[in-house]
């Protein structure tokens, strides 16, 4: 097969020994990165983007420029986990659902376990959307094109329907809860008409309410005014500080190998599509929830919680990379900064790509492989160390993990108000949790929201206010259908039970 | 010490009406946009009006849910001491982000980790300046020098010619 | 506004009588580098890469920084600058929202609050369609456009970037000229728009040069003509058998409508001009670097490049165009 010795040349490429000293280089700063919420993957790739021109020059120099570069990236969406399991902060937005299930197991005493389920699933999601991408490539790509404004809007309903519906939570409550989220996701400027919703007026308003800054205060700093009720303590600190826990739940993982199949599909669809690493996460979750025969015990610490979003955000965010290289469509930030690289190092995003600079397109792919090995040899041997800050004394973790979560919301948008804002998201984190108010619903209505808005908005002037648009073809019409069922899916076994229950 | 300071009843109701006020006022500034179905779909405010709408529907049932507990039901929301502890970190987290603009991120961070040690915590005098300065030093180093992330800056970075 | 506008002019008639040897002034610290855009697009790509250069070639002693804040189509950007008033270690990249933002939100900004640094490019907008379709020029296109402009179900669908800005403002001039009708639909990115009319969600779009060039060598859209007065300079082939010279301009087919996208760089107001003079020179040479060179005929730039007074009169009678094409189109914020 042609593909097979393209990557066997790609990986001659890539395996030089400066190569792989790049790797690790590049991955150590993206677990770093993924570790503060303050640093994202396009900062980054940002601030090393500059560096690697004098790389590109030399011969093969590109290769090692985005070697080093997409390693960043591969790190980042390692280190995002970390803080989400240790202490229920997201260190970057796609590791939001992995608090779920991951805070309860570190809460449990099981932080390594969590993080070695984290870690091992990303790499099953990355490694598979690696081998899609090296065999699936071309008819891949052409999919993505498929893709209007309708196809989006029903992807992202699926999302939510996947997701929702099965709250444990009032409905009433879980109903507002989501749509204090909408609200939120709408501040700022209309995507259609240009006009300012709900800014009042004000400039602090403009930018509107960032997903990561709602996250950090919900969760972050929530979860830590809920700690000091019940003392100056974390529950965690029995973590085990052993390498052998790795080897535990190893022996624990293939059992949950369906989920993390169905987890794979939905993220390296999500990636191509590209719908993005977060939803990806959210939908994943949402759908191993309702396949698993233990669904009702997700969110009190179940391994497979941790292994459903893990592996789809990592699956999608190494999909992703497949529409940006040859569409130029970036599917996150980072995505984006680093086609600006391509563009700057004289090589053209598009189709045409593939055919024109074979050795740099197998030499990234050959990277996607051995990246993503170089990444989990370091995190795993890493998880002592992690489990091992949760042992810090409360008093001073504490404050530090504050500063962090400012740190982090400051540098969202470079603006002290974010941080205003976070200590309000705090506070009102710790509220609504003890009310019963499901936080996720809100978050993922802010991370949708405005996206969701835009693509009904722009399907609906295709269609000239048309809703049959959501079932004008095979397609679309499958997935709004789906999503629809999904939704009411909650409601029918409910009746189906009660009718059953009266028989 | 465990006296409730907040019963359910309380929290419940008071947290629904707020929302309750945030769905008016989200339902207000979306009418003065335009919240019709136009010929070619829905106005700038169509979404969010309903948002708002269902925003005080719900809340409207939660104030009702909140205020029908009764005995046993409106158990306490939060105890006194409890509540102390959770002011004795908010309180300080306020006054911290309100000198952030003041006086840069680093002192600031560098005071609030060593008042919390020394405060809470009672370490020794040294491990407190060992471990406030040296992470106000890990992140200067982190984000301004190795990441280029530009952090707020106060006078003390601009006389050591930092900022 | 009067009294800001005369310390404007003061400050660049001061820039220009400084003598170019003296560079009294030198950043003592990181500049920040605005970008009133989302990370990706094509202010922000300029940016990017003229921070590539400058550490490449050490053009700057200190280190350069580029932030986004795109929050209220760019509002975000230039009110932090206009706020940073007599901040030397500031600048920002502009693109057209310099102006359709303030006339079509009411945002509390001008130009005249900035200091005008240096036009560093223009770009250019194409009009573009599926390489599947029939049209070879921008007449037979506009002609169907007009057949369907009764029938709002069957009118082309128009893809942009953002609502109000270039994208829409040239599709309502091509209206106002033509008596065509086109439904406009807004994306988020450049990118996305040349995707959704490769995927023929869309039948035409207004993109830049480098967001569609991808798209154009693979086979996938063909350029109908561009919106300038003369044709693109650049002769090397870009697909097999065109170069970006060879694309007509819109006027030659009859479409009198031009438009160019400002790249040029500010700084906040009220600052010395010695420090702005250091951006010049800094900016001077970076436009003589072969990276440089290699991006503008990528990106099909027209490279005219103003500094001074010079500039700051071309940014006064492009914000006054803006004024009467939003005019015209119904764009300007309604009080």
């Amino acid at each position: 097969m042609a593909e097979i010795e393209a990557l066997m040349h790609g990986f001659a490429v890539a395996l030089s020994l400066k190569n792989v000293a790049f790797m690790f280089v590049g991955i150590i700063l993206g677990v770093i990165i993924g570790v503060l919420p303050g640093l994202g993957g396009a900062n980054g790739v940002a601030i090393l983007l500059p560096l690697t021109f004098s790389m590109a020059q030399s011969p093969g120099g590109t290769t090692t420029a985005i070697i080093l570069l997409s390693c960043i990236y591969w790190g980042a969406l390692f280190g995002g986990a970390i803080t989400s399991i240790l202490f229920n902060i997201p260190g970057e937005p796609w590791s939001v659902a992995t608090t779920f299930d991951g805070y309860p197991l570190a809460q449990q005493g099981r932080a390594g376990a969590a993080l070695t389920a984290a870690f091992t699933s990303s790499f099953v999601g990355a490694l598979i959307a690696v081998i899609v991408i090296t065999f699936l490539s071309p008819i891949v790509a052409s999919f993505a094109l498929e893709f209007g404004p309708p196809e989006f809007f029903a992807v992202y309903l699926l999302t939510f329907c996947a997701f929702v519906g099965m709250s444990k939570e009032p409905p009433f409550k879980t109903i507002a809860s989501m749509m204090i989220g909408f609200a939120l996701a709408a501040v700022g400027t209309d995507p259609v008409t240009g006009a300012l919703r709900l800014t009042f007026g004000t400039e602090k308003l403009l930018n509107g309410f960032d997903f990561l800054v709602a996250v950090i205060g919900l969760f972050g700093i929530g979860e830590i005014l809920l700690t000091l009720e019940e003392g100056l303590e974390f529950k965690g600190a029995r973590a085990k500080l052993s390498l052998g826990v790795v080897l535990e739940t190893w022996k624990e993982l293939p059992r949950y190998w369906m989920t993390s199949l169905r987890a794979a599909a939905v993220g390296c669809f999500m990636g191509i599509v590209p719908g993005g690493a977060t939803p990806a996460s959210f939908m994943s979750y949402g759908v191993a929830r309702r396949f698993s025969r233990d669904g009702d015990k997700f969110g009190s610490g179940q391994v497979e919680g941790v292994v459903a979003p893990e592996t789809a955000a990592h699956a999608a965010g190494t999909s992703a990379l497949l529409p940006m290289l040859t569409l130029g469509v970036p599917g996150s930030p980072t995505a984006a900064v680093l086609l600006g690289g391509l563009l700057i190092w004289g090589l053209q995003p598009g189709p045409l790509l593939f055919v024109e600079q074979k050795d740099f397109v197998w030499g990234l792919i050959a990277s996607m492989y051995l990246g993503n090995i170089a990444g989990l040899i370091v995190v795993l041997t890493c998880v002592p160390a992690f489990a091992a800050i949760l042992r810090i004394p409360f008093s001073v973790i504490a404050p530090i993990i504050v500063v962090i979560c400012a740190i982090g919301s400051y540098t969202v948008h470079n603006s002290i108000f974010d941080v205003w804002m976070m200590v309000v998201f705090g506070v009102a984190g710790y509220l609504l949790k003890k009310l019963s108010y499901p936080l996720a619903p809100m978050v993922l209505a802010i991370v949708l929201g405005d996206r969701a808005e835009a693509a009904f908005r722009q399907a609906m002037l295709v269609s000239q206010g048309d809703l049959r648009v959501f079932f004008s073809n095979a397609l679309v019409g499958t997935m709004t259908g789906l999503a629809l069922v999904l939704l009411v899916w909650p409601l029918v076994t409910w009746l189906l039970s009660r009718s059953r229950a009266s028989a | 010490m465990s006296r409730p300071a907040f019963r359910y009843k309380s929290a419940e109701t008071a947290v629904a009406a707020l929302f309750f006020l945030l769905g008016l006022l989200v339902m207000w500034d979306s009418a003065r946009l335009g919240a019709r179905w136009a010929e070619d779909g829905p106005q700038a405010g169509y979404f969010p009006f309903y948002i708002g709408l269902f925003i005080c529907v719900a809340s409207a049932v939660n104030f009702a849910g909140g205020l029908r507990l009764k005995g046993e039901a409106n158990r306490t929301f939060v105890e006194t001491g409890q509540l102390t502890l959770v002011l004795a970190v908010l309180v300080p987290a306020a006054i911290y982000v309100a000198l952030i603009g003041w006086l840069g991120i680093y002192i600031t961070s560098a005071v609030f980790i060593a008042f919390f040690m020394r405060w809470l915590g009672k370490y020794a005098w040294w491990k407190v300046a060992v471990v406030s300065i040296g992470t106000s030093a890990v992140f200067y180093l982190v984000f301004e020098i190795w990441f280029l992330v530009p952090l707020p800056k106060g006078p003390l970075e601009e006389v050591l010619g930092l900022g | 506004m009067k009294r800001q506008h005369w310390q404007t002019t003061l400050a660049l008639a001061a820039v220009l009588a400084a003598p170019l040897a003296a560079q009294a002034w030198e950043p003592t610290k990181t500049v920040e580098f605005i970008v009133p855009a989302g990370t990706g697009g094509g202010a922000d790509q300029m940016a990017r890469a003229i921070q590539g250069i400058i550490a490449k070639h050490g053009l700057m002693k200190q280190s350069m920084v580029v932030v986004n804040k795109s929050g209220g189509a760019g509002a975000e950007g230039f009110l932090d600058v206009k706020n940073a008033k007599g901040d030397p270690h500031k600048i920002i990249i502009t693109l057209s929202n310099l102006f359709t933002t303030p006339l079509a939100q009411g945002t509390p900004f001008s130009w005249k609050d900035l200091t005008p640094v240096k036009m560093m490019a223009l770009d250019e907008f194409v009009l573009w369609v599926n390489a599947e379709t029939p049209f070879k020029t921008s007449k037979d296109y506009v002609q169907q456009a007009k057949d369907r402009a009764n029938d709002p179900s069957k009118r082309f669908k128009m893809g942009g970037t953002g609502a109000k800005q270039e994208d829409e403002i040239i599709t309502v001039a091509v209206q106002q000229k033509t008596g065509a009708r086109f439904t406009y639909i807004p994306f988020k990115g450049g990118g996305d728009v040349a995707v959704q009319l490769v995927g023929k969600h869309v039948d035409s779009t207004v993109n830049n040069p480098i967001e569609a060039v991808a798209h154009w060598r693979g086979g996938k859209l063909r350029p109908l003509c561009v919106f300038d007065q003369k044709r693109m300079p650049y002769n090397n082939k870009v697909t097999d058998a065109q170069s970006w010279a060879d694309i007509p301009t819109c006027k030659e087919q009859g479409l009198d409508v031009d438009y160019l996208m400002l790249r040029g760089i500010f700084m906040p107001g009220g600052v010395k001009p010695d420090q702005a003079q250091y951006y010049v020179e800094v900016l001077r040479k970076v436009q003589q670097t072969p990276e440089w060179k290699q991006l503008m005929e990528q990106g099909a730039y027209n490279t005219t490049s103003l500094e001074g007074k010079e500039y700051a009169d071309w940014v006064a009678k492009e914000e006054q165009r803006h004024v009467e094409l939003m005019k015209a189109a119904g764009f300007l914020h309604k009080k």
